[in-house]
Protein backbone atom coordinates (compact mmCIF):
# COMPACT_ATOMS: atom_id res chain seq x y z
CA UNK A 1 0.00 0.00 0.00
CA UNK A 2 1.30 3.45 -0.85
CA UNK A 3 1.14 5.63 2.23
CA UNK A 4 -0.77 8.88 2.00
CA UNK A 5 -0.97 12.07 3.97
CA UNK A 6 -4.19 12.26 5.93
CA UNK A 7 -5.97 15.61 6.19
CA UNK A 8 -8.63 16.24 8.83
CA UNK A 9 -10.67 19.32 8.05
CA UNK A 10 -13.73 18.74 10.19
CA UNK A 11 -14.04 18.90 13.95
CA UNK A 12 -13.95 15.61 15.79
CA UNK A 13 -12.21 13.15 17.99
CA UNK A 14 -9.23 10.93 17.18
CA UNK A 15 -8.84 7.88 19.39
CA UNK A 16 -7.51 4.38 19.52
CA UNK A 17 -9.39 1.19 20.18
CA UNK A 18 -7.33 -1.96 20.13
CA UNK A 19 -5.07 -1.65 17.14
CA UNK A 20 -7.19 0.75 15.18
CA UNK A 21 -7.29 4.53 15.09
CA UNK A 22 -10.77 6.02 14.66
CA UNK A 23 -11.86 9.47 13.66
CA UNK A 24 -15.27 10.38 14.94
CA UNK A 25 -17.18 13.45 13.88
CA UNK A 26 -20.77 14.61 13.45
CA UNK A 27 -21.15 12.23 10.52
CA UNK A 28 -20.05 9.15 12.39
CA UNK A 29 -17.07 7.02 13.29
CA UNK A 30 -14.47 5.99 10.74
CA UNK A 31 -11.59 3.54 11.19
CA UNK A 32 -8.28 4.65 9.69
CA UNK A 33 -5.89 2.08 8.29
CA UNK A 34 -2.72 3.03 10.12
CA UNK A 35 -0.44 1.21 7.71
CA UNK A 36 -1.61 3.53 4.95
CA UNK A 37 -0.90 6.78 6.79
CA UNK A 38 2.27 8.71 6.02
CA UNK A 39 1.57 11.73 8.22
CA UNK A 40 -1.47 13.66 9.49
CA UNK A 41 -2.52 17.28 8.96
CA UNK A 42 -5.17 18.61 11.33
CA UNK A 43 -7.14 21.73 10.37
CA UNK A 44 -10.33 21.11 12.30
CA UNK A 45 -10.89 21.32 16.03
CA UNK A 46 -9.79 17.83 16.87
CA UNK A 47 -9.31 16.20 20.25
CA UNK A 48 -6.79 13.39 20.33
CA UNK A 49 -6.58 10.76 23.02
CA UNK A 50 -3.17 10.12 24.47
CA UNK A 51 -3.57 6.49 23.49
CA UNK A 52 -3.93 7.52 19.87
CA UNK A 53 -0.82 9.70 20.16
CA UNK A 54 1.13 6.83 21.70
CA UNK A 55 0.14 4.60 18.86
CA UNK A 56 1.01 7.16 16.19
CA UNK A 57 4.37 7.75 17.85
CA UNK A 58 5.02 4.03 17.87
CA UNK A 59 4.31 3.88 14.17
CA UNK A 60 6.50 6.88 13.45
CA UNK A 61 3.63 9.03 12.17
CA UNK A 62 3.95 12.80 12.60
CA UNK A 63 0.88 14.94 13.31
CA UNK A 64 0.89 18.56 12.16
CA UNK A 65 -1.54 21.12 13.59
CA UNK A 66 -2.97 24.22 11.96
CA UNK A 67 -4.84 27.09 13.56
CA UNK A 68 -8.25 28.47 12.84
CA UNK A 69 -6.91 30.49 9.91
CA UNK A 70 -5.24 27.51 8.31
CA UNK A 71 -1.71 28.43 9.40
CA UNK A 72 0.78 25.98 10.78
CA UNK A 73 0.86 25.80 14.55
CA UNK A 74 3.20 22.96 15.41
CA UNK A 75 3.90 19.28 15.14
CA UNK A 76 3.78 16.22 17.27
CA UNK A 77 6.21 13.64 16.21
CA UNK A 78 7.82 10.55 17.64
CA UNK A 79 11.09 10.65 19.43
CA UNK A 80 13.89 10.73 16.89
CA UNK A 81 14.73 7.18 15.99
CA UNK A 82 17.45 7.68 13.40
CA UNK A 83 20.62 9.05 14.90
CA UNK A 84 23.97 9.89 13.49
CA UNK A 85 26.15 11.91 15.80
CA UNK A 86 28.58 12.12 12.93
CA UNK A 87 26.09 13.89 10.70
CA UNK A 88 25.05 16.29 13.47
CA UNK A 89 28.69 17.29 13.95
CA UNK A 90 29.07 17.86 10.22
CA UNK A 91 25.87 19.85 10.03
CA UNK A 92 27.06 22.12 12.81
CA UNK A 93 30.53 22.40 11.32
CA UNK A 94 29.00 23.64 8.08
CA UNK A 95 27.09 26.22 10.06
CA UNK A 96 30.03 27.45 12.11
CA UNK A 97 32.44 27.67 9.19
CA UNK A 98 31.50 30.96 7.56
CA UNK A 99 32.45 29.93 4.03
CA UNK A 100 30.73 26.59 4.20
CA UNK A 101 27.60 28.20 5.55
CA UNK A 102 27.61 30.90 2.87
CA UNK A 103 28.05 28.32 0.14
CA UNK A 104 24.99 26.38 1.24
CA UNK A 105 22.91 29.52 1.85
CA UNK A 106 23.69 30.70 -1.67
CA UNK A 107 22.85 27.32 -3.16
CA UNK A 108 19.42 27.36 -1.54
CA UNK A 109 18.77 30.85 -2.87
CA UNK A 110 20.04 29.90 -6.34
CA UNK A 111 17.68 26.93 -6.30
CA UNK A 112 14.82 29.24 -5.40
CA UNK A 113 15.74 31.75 -8.10
CA UNK A 114 16.03 29.11 -10.82
CA UNK A 115 12.68 27.68 -9.88
CA UNK A 116 11.09 31.12 -9.95
CA UNK A 117 12.60 31.61 -13.40
CA UNK A 118 11.19 28.29 -14.50
CA UNK A 119 7.75 29.28 -13.23
CA UNK A 120 7.84 32.54 -15.14
CA UNK A 121 8.75 30.73 -18.33
CA UNK A 122 5.75 28.47 -17.73
CA UNK A 123 3.64 31.59 -17.24
CA UNK A 124 5.01 32.83 -20.59
CA UNK A 125 7.58 35.29 -19.35
CA UNK A 126 11.15 34.69 -20.34
CA UNK A 127 12.90 36.91 -17.82
CA UNK A 128 16.22 35.60 -16.56
CA UNK A 129 17.65 36.38 -13.17
CA UNK A 130 21.28 35.84 -14.12
CA UNK A 131 22.37 39.24 -12.85
CA UNK A 132 21.05 38.40 -9.39
CA UNK A 133 22.93 35.13 -9.39
CA UNK A 134 26.09 37.03 -10.27
CA UNK A 135 25.38 39.39 -7.41
CA UNK A 136 25.12 36.43 -5.09
CA UNK A 137 28.64 35.47 -6.04
CA UNK A 138 29.95 38.61 -4.43
CA UNK A 139 27.95 38.34 -1.22
CA UNK A 140 30.03 37.85 1.89
CA UNK A 141 27.31 37.87 4.46
CA UNK A 142 24.10 35.95 4.96
CA UNK A 143 22.19 39.23 5.23
CA UNK A 144 23.43 40.20 1.77
CA UNK A 145 22.30 36.85 0.41
CA UNK A 146 18.92 37.38 2.00
CA UNK A 147 18.74 40.81 0.49
CA UNK A 148 19.31 39.51 -3.05
CA UNK A 149 16.72 36.84 -2.44
CA UNK A 150 14.22 39.45 -1.33
CA UNK A 151 14.77 41.61 -4.40
CA UNK A 152 14.42 38.68 -6.80
CA UNK A 153 11.22 37.71 -5.10
CA UNK A 154 9.76 41.19 -5.46
CA UNK A 155 10.63 41.20 -9.15
CA UNK A 156 9.24 37.71 -9.56
CA UNK A 157 5.91 38.63 -8.03
CA UNK A 158 5.70 41.70 -10.22
CA UNK A 159 6.29 39.66 -13.38
CA UNK A 160 4.00 36.87 -12.29
CA UNK A 161 1.32 39.45 -11.56
CA UNK A 162 1.30 40.49 -15.21
CA UNK A 163 -0.02 37.07 -16.07
CA UNK A 164 -2.61 36.80 -13.30
CA UNK A 165 -6.31 37.68 -13.69
CA UNK A 166 -7.34 41.03 -12.21
CA UNK A 167 -9.15 39.50 -9.27
CA UNK A 168 -6.04 37.64 -8.24
CA UNK A 169 -3.18 40.09 -8.44
CA UNK A 170 -0.57 39.70 -5.77
CA UNK A 171 0.14 43.44 -6.10
CA UNK A 172 2.27 43.68 -3.04
CA UNK A 173 3.11 40.44 -1.40
CA UNK A 174 2.00 41.00 2.17
CA UNK A 175 2.66 38.61 4.98
CA UNK A 176 0.29 37.87 7.77
CA UNK A 177 -2.42 38.89 7.66
CA UNK A 178 -2.78 38.66 3.89
CA UNK A 179 -4.57 41.64 2.41
CA UNK A 180 -5.84 39.99 -0.74
CA UNK A 181 -6.87 36.65 -2.16
CA UNK A 182 -3.70 35.63 -3.95
CA UNK A 183 -1.60 36.42 -0.92
CA UNK A 184 -3.94 34.40 1.23
CA UNK A 185 -3.74 31.47 -1.15
CA UNK A 186 0.06 31.50 -1.39
CA UNK A 187 0.48 31.84 2.35
CA UNK A 188 -1.93 29.00 3.00
CA UNK A 189 -0.03 26.72 0.62
CA UNK A 190 3.35 27.63 2.05
CA UNK A 191 2.00 26.91 5.48
CA UNK A 192 0.97 23.45 4.35
CA UNK A 193 4.25 22.79 2.57
CA UNK A 194 6.48 23.60 5.52
CA UNK A 195 5.39 20.71 7.77
CA UNK A 196 5.53 18.36 4.77
CA UNK A 197 9.22 19.20 4.58
CA UNK A 198 9.52 18.61 8.32
CA UNK A 199 8.10 15.11 7.86
CA UNK A 200 10.73 14.35 5.24
CA UNK A 201 13.57 15.68 7.38
CA UNK A 202 12.26 13.64 10.26
CA UNK A 203 12.80 10.53 8.16
CA UNK A 204 16.49 11.27 7.72
CA UNK A 205 19.38 11.73 10.14
CA UNK A 206 19.45 15.46 9.46
CA UNK A 207 18.80 17.72 12.43
CA UNK A 208 15.96 20.03 11.37
CA UNK A 209 17.07 22.83 13.68
CA UNK A 210 20.51 23.43 12.18
CA UNK A 211 20.19 25.56 9.06
CA UNK A 212 22.25 27.76 6.77
CA UNK A 213 20.26 30.44 5.01
CA UNK A 214 17.93 30.97 7.94
CA UNK A 215 19.26 31.42 11.43
CA UNK A 216 18.82 28.33 13.58
CA UNK A 217 17.14 30.41 16.26
CA UNK A 218 14.67 31.97 13.88
CA UNK A 219 12.20 29.15 14.16
CA UNK A 220 12.38 25.67 15.46
CA UNK A 221 12.78 23.78 12.21
CA UNK A 222 14.76 26.28 10.25
CA UNK A 223 16.32 23.69 7.96
CA UNK A 224 12.82 23.11 6.59
CA UNK A 225 12.72 26.83 5.81
CA UNK A 226 15.99 26.52 3.90
CA UNK A 227 14.59 23.72 1.79
CA UNK A 228 11.33 25.55 1.27
CA UNK A 229 13.23 28.12 -0.83
CA UNK A 230 13.29 25.48 -3.52
CA UNK A 231 9.88 23.94 -3.03
CA UNK A 232 7.78 27.06 -2.50
CA UNK A 233 8.00 28.12 -6.15
CA UNK A 234 8.07 24.57 -7.44
CA UNK A 235 5.04 23.34 -5.57
CA UNK A 236 3.08 26.12 -3.85
CA UNK A 237 3.35 28.91 -6.43
CA UNK A 238 2.67 26.69 -9.40
CA UNK A 239 -0.36 25.19 -7.74
CA UNK A 240 -1.68 28.62 -6.73
CA UNK A 241 -1.25 29.80 -10.30
CA UNK A 242 -3.11 26.83 -11.70
CA UNK A 243 -5.93 27.03 -9.19
CA UNK A 244 -6.81 30.61 -10.11
CA UNK A 245 -6.12 30.44 -13.82
CA UNK A 246 -8.25 27.34 -14.20
CA UNK A 247 -10.97 28.96 -12.14
CA UNK A 248 -10.86 26.20 -9.55
CA UNK A 249 -10.40 28.74 -6.80
CA UNK A 250 -12.67 31.76 -7.05
CA UNK A 251 -13.60 34.83 -5.07
CA UNK A 252 -16.31 32.87 -3.28
CA UNK A 253 -13.67 30.69 -1.64
CA UNK A 254 -12.46 33.57 0.51
CA UNK A 255 -13.80 35.51 3.43
CA UNK A 256 -12.93 38.82 5.05
CA UNK A 257 -11.83 38.69 8.60
CA UNK A 258 -10.44 41.19 11.07
CA UNK A 259 -7.22 39.35 10.29
CA UNK A 260 -7.36 40.09 6.60
CA UNK A 261 -8.49 38.02 3.65
CA UNK A 262 -8.59 34.29 4.32
CA UNK A 263 -9.67 31.12 2.59
CA UNK A 264 -13.00 29.89 3.90
CA UNK A 265 -13.68 26.28 4.84
CA UNK A 266 -14.76 25.32 1.35
CA UNK A 267 -11.74 27.08 -0.12
CA UNK A 268 -9.37 25.27 2.22
CA UNK A 269 -10.95 21.97 1.29
CA UNK A 270 -10.50 22.51 -2.43
CA UNK A 271 -6.93 23.74 -2.04
CA UNK A 272 -5.92 20.87 0.24
CA UNK A 273 -7.42 18.29 -2.09
CA UNK A 274 -5.37 19.67 -4.94
CA UNK A 275 -2.27 19.99 -2.80
CA UNK A 276 -2.43 16.35 -1.72
CA UNK A 277 -2.91 15.23 -5.29
CA UNK A 278 -0.02 17.39 -6.39
CA UNK A 279 2.32 15.88 -3.81
CA UNK A 280 1.44 12.35 -4.93
CA UNK A 281 1.98 13.14 -8.60
CA UNK A 282 5.05 11.47 -10.00
CA UNK A 283 7.67 12.63 -12.44
CA UNK A 284 10.36 10.62 -14.12
CA UNK A 285 13.69 11.22 -12.45
CA UNK A 286 16.46 11.20 -15.05
CA UNK A 287 19.23 10.43 -12.57
CA UNK A 288 17.46 7.71 -10.63
CA UNK A 289 15.79 6.39 -13.76
CA UNK A 290 12.49 5.84 -12.06
CA UNK A 291 9.32 7.72 -11.19
CA UNK A 292 9.25 9.65 -7.95
CA UNK A 293 6.46 11.64 -6.34
CA UNK A 294 6.85 15.35 -5.72
CA UNK A 295 6.81 14.60 -2.03
CA UNK A 296 9.73 12.23 -2.56
CA UNK A 297 11.63 15.00 -4.29
CA UNK A 298 11.82 16.70 -0.91
CA UNK A 299 13.40 13.60 0.63
CA UNK A 300 15.85 13.38 -2.25
CA UNK A 301 16.83 16.98 -1.61
CA UNK A 302 17.56 16.02 1.99
CA UNK A 303 19.73 13.13 0.78
CA UNK A 304 21.65 15.51 -1.45
CA UNK A 305 22.29 17.67 1.56
CA UNK A 306 23.54 14.64 3.50
CA UNK A 307 25.97 13.90 0.71
CA UNK A 308 27.20 17.47 0.74
CA UNK A 309 27.71 17.40 4.49
CA UNK A 310 29.71 14.15 4.39
CA UNK A 311 31.66 15.54 1.41
CA UNK A 312 30.54 12.96 -1.06
CA UNK A 313 29.06 15.36 -3.55
CA UNK A 314 28.51 19.09 -3.65
CA UNK A 315 24.89 20.05 -3.14
CA UNK A 316 23.14 21.10 -6.29
CA UNK A 317 19.67 22.46 -5.73
CA UNK A 318 16.81 20.84 -7.56
CA UNK A 319 15.51 22.84 -10.48
CA UNK A 320 12.22 21.69 -11.92
CA UNK A 321 12.46 20.01 -15.28
CA UNK A 322 8.75 19.18 -15.41
CA UNK B 1 29.36 -11.97 28.51
CA UNK B 2 29.63 -8.22 28.69
CA UNK B 3 27.08 -6.09 26.94
CA UNK B 4 29.46 -4.50 24.52
CA UNK B 5 30.55 -7.93 23.40
CA UNK B 6 27.01 -8.82 22.43
CA UNK B 7 26.77 -5.62 20.49
CA UNK B 8 30.01 -6.35 18.70
CA UNK B 9 28.71 -9.69 17.56
CA UNK B 10 25.68 -8.12 15.96
CA UNK B 11 27.26 -4.99 14.52
CA UNK B 12 30.44 -6.64 13.30
CA UNK B 13 28.46 -9.43 11.67
CA UNK B 14 26.63 -6.87 9.58
CA UNK B 15 29.77 -4.85 8.97
CA UNK B 16 31.60 -7.92 7.70
CA UNK B 17 28.68 -8.64 5.44
CA UNK B 18 28.57 -5.06 4.12
CA UNK B 19 32.31 -5.06 3.56
CA UNK B 20 31.83 -7.73 0.93
CA UNK B 21 28.63 -6.24 -0.47
CA UNK B 22 29.47 -2.57 -0.79
CA UNK B 23 31.97 -0.28 0.88
CA UNK B 24 29.82 2.80 0.42
CA UNK B 25 27.03 1.11 2.33
CA UNK B 26 29.46 0.09 5.04
CA UNK B 27 30.77 3.63 5.39
CA UNK B 28 27.30 5.14 5.75
CA UNK B 29 26.18 2.39 8.07
CA UNK B 30 29.03 2.79 10.54
CA UNK B 31 28.43 6.55 10.59
CA UNK B 32 24.89 5.96 11.75
CA UNK B 33 23.45 6.99 8.42
CA UNK B 34 21.08 4.09 8.01
CA UNK B 35 18.00 3.66 5.91
CA UNK B 36 14.55 2.96 7.28
CA UNK B 37 14.37 -0.80 7.62
CA UNK B 38 17.94 -1.37 8.67
CA UNK B 39 17.59 -0.57 12.33
CA UNK B 40 16.05 -3.43 14.28
CA UNK B 41 18.45 -6.12 15.30
CA UNK B 42 17.35 -8.81 17.65
CA UNK B 43 19.60 -9.17 20.62
CA UNK B 44 21.60 -12.20 19.64
CA UNK B 45 23.91 -11.89 22.61
CA UNK B 46 21.02 -12.04 25.03
CA UNK B 47 19.74 -15.10 23.30
CA UNK B 48 23.04 -16.88 23.65
CA UNK B 49 23.10 -15.93 27.28
CA UNK B 50 19.72 -17.21 28.31
CA UNK B 51 20.11 -20.81 29.37
CA UNK B 52 16.47 -21.57 28.80
CA UNK B 53 16.97 -21.47 25.06
CA UNK B 54 19.71 -24.01 25.01
CA UNK B 55 18.65 -27.25 23.51
CA UNK B 56 15.85 -25.53 21.69
CA UNK B 57 15.48 -24.31 18.19
CA UNK B 58 15.08 -20.59 18.02
CA UNK B 59 14.81 -18.22 15.16
CA UNK B 60 16.90 -15.10 15.43
CA UNK B 61 16.81 -12.23 13.03
CA UNK B 62 19.88 -10.08 12.60
CA UNK B 63 19.29 -7.31 10.15
CA UNK B 64 18.11 -9.03 7.03
CA UNK B 65 19.56 -12.38 8.01
CA UNK B 66 17.56 -15.09 9.63
CA UNK B 67 19.36 -17.48 11.91
CA UNK B 68 18.28 -20.65 13.62
CA UNK B 69 20.31 -21.73 16.56
CA UNK B 70 20.38 -25.31 17.64
CA UNK B 71 22.49 -26.44 20.48
CA UNK B 72 23.74 -29.91 19.73
CA UNK B 73 25.94 -31.34 22.41
CA UNK B 74 28.84 -28.87 22.50
CA UNK B 75 28.34 -27.38 19.10
CA UNK B 76 26.18 -24.42 18.14
CA UNK B 77 24.81 -24.64 14.68
CA UNK B 78 24.09 -21.43 12.87
CA UNK B 79 21.51 -21.97 10.18
CA UNK B 80 20.90 -19.24 7.69
CA UNK B 81 18.30 -19.35 4.99
CA UNK B 82 19.29 -17.46 1.84
CA UNK B 83 17.37 -16.49 -1.24
CA UNK B 84 20.23 -16.74 -3.68
CA UNK B 85 23.94 -16.71 -4.15
CA UNK B 86 24.37 -13.17 -5.41
CA UNK B 87 25.95 -12.19 -2.12
CA UNK B 88 27.36 -15.58 -1.25
CA UNK B 89 30.79 -14.35 -0.26
CA UNK B 90 29.26 -11.83 2.14
CA UNK B 91 27.06 -14.50 3.72
CA UNK B 92 29.94 -16.90 4.14
CA UNK B 93 32.17 -14.27 5.70
CA UNK B 94 29.43 -13.18 8.05
CA UNK B 95 28.85 -16.79 9.14
CA UNK B 96 32.58 -17.31 9.56
CA UNK B 97 32.72 -14.24 11.73
CA UNK B 98 30.01 -15.61 14.02
CA UNK B 99 31.90 -18.88 14.38
CA UNK B 100 35.14 -17.02 14.97
CA UNK B 101 33.50 -14.90 17.60
CA UNK B 102 31.78 -17.76 19.38
CA UNK B 103 35.08 -19.65 19.38
CA UNK B 104 36.72 -16.73 21.10
CA UNK B 105 34.06 -16.96 23.78
CA UNK B 106 34.86 -20.61 24.22
CA UNK B 107 31.96 -22.06 22.25
CA UNK B 108 32.27 -24.44 19.37
CA UNK B 109 30.18 -23.60 16.36
CA UNK B 110 29.59 -24.24 12.72
CA UNK B 111 27.28 -22.72 10.17
CA UNK B 112 24.94 -24.08 7.57
CA UNK B 113 23.68 -21.95 4.72
CA UNK B 114 20.43 -23.07 3.15
CA UNK B 115 19.45 -22.20 -0.39
CA UNK B 116 15.94 -23.62 -0.62
CA UNK B 117 15.37 -22.24 -4.10
CA UNK B 118 18.50 -23.91 -5.38
CA UNK B 119 17.91 -26.99 -3.22
CA UNK B 120 21.42 -26.62 -1.87
CA UNK B 121 23.06 -26.63 1.50
CA UNK B 122 26.50 -25.37 2.36
CA UNK B 123 28.35 -26.30 5.52
CA UNK B 124 30.82 -23.84 6.85
CA UNK B 125 33.59 -24.43 9.29
CA UNK B 126 36.24 -22.06 10.41
CA UNK B 127 39.68 -22.97 9.13
CA UNK B 128 43.01 -21.42 10.05
CA UNK B 129 43.19 -19.31 6.87
CA UNK B 130 39.61 -18.11 7.44
CA UNK B 131 40.72 -16.69 10.75
CA UNK B 132 43.36 -14.71 8.93
CA UNK B 133 40.82 -13.42 6.45
CA UNK B 134 38.46 -12.38 9.24
CA UNK B 135 41.26 -10.48 10.92
CA UNK B 136 42.07 -8.79 7.63
CA UNK B 137 38.40 -7.95 7.10
CA UNK B 138 38.16 -6.37 10.54
CA UNK B 139 41.23 -4.28 9.76
CA UNK B 140 39.70 -3.15 6.51
CA UNK B 141 36.47 -2.23 8.26
CA UNK B 142 38.50 -0.10 10.66
CA UNK B 143 40.15 1.53 7.67
CA UNK B 144 36.85 2.30 5.94
CA UNK B 145 35.48 3.64 9.19
CA UNK B 146 38.36 6.06 9.39
CA UNK B 147 37.87 7.46 5.88
CA UNK B 148 36.87 11.13 5.90
CA UNK B 149 34.74 10.74 2.82
CA UNK B 150 32.44 7.89 1.80
CA UNK B 151 33.77 5.61 -0.94
CA UNK B 152 32.27 6.64 -4.28
CA UNK B 153 29.22 4.48 -5.03
CA UNK B 154 29.74 2.16 -7.96
CA UNK B 155 26.62 0.94 -9.66
CA UNK B 156 26.12 -2.82 -9.55
CA UNK B 157 23.05 -4.99 -10.06
CA UNK B 158 22.16 -5.15 -6.38
CA UNK B 159 21.93 -1.35 -6.15
CA UNK B 160 18.40 -1.38 -7.53
CA UNK B 161 17.13 -3.19 -4.46
CA UNK B 162 19.42 -1.51 -1.98
CA UNK B 163 17.89 0.80 0.62
CA UNK B 164 20.69 3.29 -0.11
CA UNK B 165 19.95 3.50 -3.82
CA UNK B 166 18.44 7.00 -3.75
CA UNK B 167 21.13 8.36 -1.48
CA UNK B 168 23.88 6.95 -3.67
CA UNK B 169 22.63 7.93 -7.08
CA UNK B 170 20.74 11.17 -6.62
S1 LIG C 1 23.03 1.46 -3.79
FE1 LIG C 1 24.76 0.31 -4.55
S2 LIG C 1 26.48 1.67 -4.17
FE2 LIG C 1 24.82 2.40 -2.90
S3 LIG C 1 25.06 1.41 -0.94
FE3 LIG C 1 23.68 0.16 -2.12
S4 LIG C 1 24.96 -1.36 -3.09
FE4 LIG C 1 26.31 0.30 -2.42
Amino acid sequence: MRKKSLTLLSDGYLFRRENTIYFENARGKKPLAIEGIYDIYIYGKVSISSQALHYLAQKGIAVHFFNHYGYYDGSFYPRESLHSGYLVVNQVEHYLDKDKRLELAKLFVIGGIKNMEWNLSKFKNKTKFDSYIEELDNCNKITEVMNVEGRVRTEYYRLWDETLPDDFKIVKRTRRPPKNEMNALISFLNSRLYPAIITELYNTQLTPTVSYLHEPHERRFSLALDLSEIFKPMIADRLANRLVKQNIIQKKHFRDDLNGVLLNKEGMKVVLEHFNKEMDKTVHHPKLKKNVSKRRLIRLEAYKLVKHLVRQKRYEPLVAWF
Amino acid sequence: MENYLEEELIIRGIEINYLYVCKTKLWYFVRGITMEQESDFVDLGKFLHEKSYFGEEKEVQIGSIKIDFIKKRDIIEIHEIKKGKVMEKAHIMQALYYIYYLNKLGMKAKAILHYPKLKEIKEIELKENDKEEIKRAIKEIEHIKSLKEPPEPVYQKICKNCAYYELCFI
